[in-house]
């Protein structure tokens, strides 16, 4: 895997962040040629995921960057927080659960809408979510 | 080694160029039976050699930065061959029938052995190079025609005013359902049809992985405001939707394109009624 | 933060959404709905969503949301235009919309709220002041018809 160009980073610390990783990810998934379809399942994808890190993990920040794999074009996107981390990873996996901090359908849901879905957490140490969408 | 190897195989190389260019021409059109003129052929190889004596000064590394232009010829190459409708083989052949005229000049030199062996592996190299190219230029080539056959055997009809139909034919994968489902939702909002049905009457078998994208299209649908059927499903198909445990839930299937037609009209406030023949008194 | 404007079309409240919605314009689009309702007496709302083209779970809620809003205001709310991109994703997202009417487009919504209207208040739909026709289909400001005494 190499990458195509170098990576971005935004800080998700408000409501207009989520927004501006919407176009961040659209961006470079529009780069990527991927099909109209798996473009917006990427983005709800990452607005799922940039909300999460800021209900559920105070603030945090995603990093963003176009990849190839074996001719193939995709996109990788990278959500971290310093957060509480996730207690119950399982339960949350688990569709229509929601804890007070508003985490709903977005991990599982996201899951379904890309090819690789990656998640690291632990209490106490924050959460990091890492995604990827290959074009098919 | 190396640098010697190269060198001398320059000297191969460059003895008589244009004699070389026609021995080799002569050993590649035979296998061709003239589905290629020696004239183009001779065009060719003869570009190709042109390319080739240079890029020795560069080594004997076929994948090195100097054989650049001699990779993109041979890729050019197996492009243009592999839409032709030569074979993988005939194409490399056609660059491995360069060893001998190589292996005659060697000969003629008395060169050592050594010498005949880089000759071997230097010509192999630039043979798996072409083989390669032209696996990667005909899968291009073949995914090309799927997208086009896919364009063709999947036709949105409008059955009716405000009704769309889909009717599938042959083996569903779940590349091709997929691309029935983005068109199918497309032509609902083009044609502002507030009706679909999805026939799939033509198709012999279906896997658990094409009847989700079927129901996912059902469901798309209805978000969308718009309704969606599922007609023709055969007696073994739904034997084999039960056994999978495939819920179908409250989705409308009509075992027929006609019912579901139907359903679809009284759907849109429209009703089909027999005509009443007056008798002549 | 943006505002959504929201447009009169006879007794209907039109709500077309344009840009990229963040949690500010939100909230303001449901105090504004609200007000506007009541104000104006509308019996219905329509929310064009055809030049929305992310809808997460959190947009989703929204509709659910001003649905429940409005129908406690005594109107009621359809979702039209939602693109095929839009659809299949919320599909594969789980999100399931409930309680949210949906349509092709505009035009397909106001006769849904017309026949709506008429199973609520019989009486007002017996009255052909009292329409949900957007005369022409371009929108803007159309005074909502007094029904006769």
């Amino acid at each position: 895997m190499t990458a195509a160009d170098s990576p971005d980073e935004l800080v998700i610390s408000s409501g207009d962040d989520v927004v501006r990783v919407r176009q961040l990810v659209r961006n470079r998934a529009q780069a990527a040629k991927l099909s109209l379809v798996d473009q917006t399942k990427l983005v709800t994808a990452a607005s799922e995921l940039a909300r999460n890190t800021l209900i559920h993990g105070g603030s945090g920040r995603v990093l963003v960057e176009n990849l190839t794999r074996n001719g193939r074009a995709g996109v990788r996107a990278v959500f971290s927080d310093d957060g509480p981390g996730i207690p119950d990873l399982q339960l949350a996996m688990t569709d229509g659960w929601t804890s007070g901090s508003g985490l709903g359908l977005g991990l599982s849901g996201s899951k379904r809408l890309v090819d690789e879905f990656d998640i690291d957490t632990e209490v106490g140490r924050g959460t990091t979510v890492t995604v990827v969408k290959w074009t098919r | 080694m190396g640098n010697e190897d190269s060198t001398r195989l320059r000297d191969l190389l460059g003895g008589d160029q244009a004699d070389l260019l026609r021995q080799w021409t002569e050993g590649a059109a035979k296998p061709m039976q003239g589905r290629l003129t020696e004239a183009e052929l001779h065009q060719t190889l003869g570009e190709l050699l042109a390319l080739l004596v240079p890029a020795l000064g560069e080594g004997l590394d076929v994948e090195g930065p100097g054989y650049a232009s001699v990779r993109a010829l041979l890729t050019e190459l197996s492009r243009e061959w592999a839409r032709r409708g030569f074979t993988p083989s005939e194409t490399a052949s056609a660059v491995f029938s360069l060893k001998d005229p190589l292996f005659a000049a060697a000969d003629r030199q008395s060169a050592p052995l050594d010498t005949v062996i880089a000759v071997s592996r230097w010509v192999d190299g630039l043979g798996l190079f072409t083989f390669e190219s032209f696996a990667r230029a005909r899968e291009s080539v073949i995914n090309e025609q799927a997208e086009q056959l896919l364009e063709l055997t999947t036709p949105v009809v409008k059955l009716w005013e405000g009704v769309l139909a889909v009717p599938l034919i042959g083996t569903l994968d779940s590349a091709r359902t997929q691309i029935v489902m983005e068109k199918l939702l497309q032509a609902l909002v083009d044609t502002g049809s507030e009706h679909a049905i999805i026939d799939i009457t033509g198709v012999p078998a279906v896997d658990t992985e094409v009847a989700q994208h079927l129901l996912k299209t059902v469901v798309a649908a209805r978000l969308m405001g718009a309704d969606c059927t599922i007609s023709g499903i055969r007696p073994q198909i739904a034997q084999t939707i039960v056994a999978l445990g495939i819920e179908f839930g409250d989705i409308p299937t009509k075992a027929s394109l006609a019912d579901a037609l139907l359903h679809a009209l009284r759907g849109s406030g429209v009703d089909v009624v027999r005509q009443q023949r007056r008798r002549a008194n | 933060m943006d505002r959504v404007p929201l447009l009169s079309l006879g007794d209907a409240l039109l709500v077309s959404i344009q840009v990229d919605l963040d949690d500010e314009t939100v909230l303001a689009l449901q105090e504004d709905l609200a007000e506007r309702i009541v104000s104006s007496g509308a019996r219905g709302v329509v929310i064009d969503i055809s030049g929305v083209e992310i809808v997460d779970s959190f947009i989703g809620r929204m509709f659910g949301s001003i649905a429940a809003l409005s129908r406690v205001l005594d109107a009621e709310t359809v979702v039209v235009g939602m693109r095929p991109a839009v659809a299949i994703t919320l599909v594969e997202l789980g999100l399931s919309l409930n309680g949210v009417r949906t349509a092709l487009n505009v035009e397909r919504g106001l006769t849904i709220l017309r026949k709506l209207t008429a199973e609520r208040h019989p009486r007002d739909a017996e009255d052909d002041d009292v329409a949900f026709d957007d005369h022409g289909g371009d929108g803007g400001e159309v005074m909502a018809a007094q029904p006769r005494a």
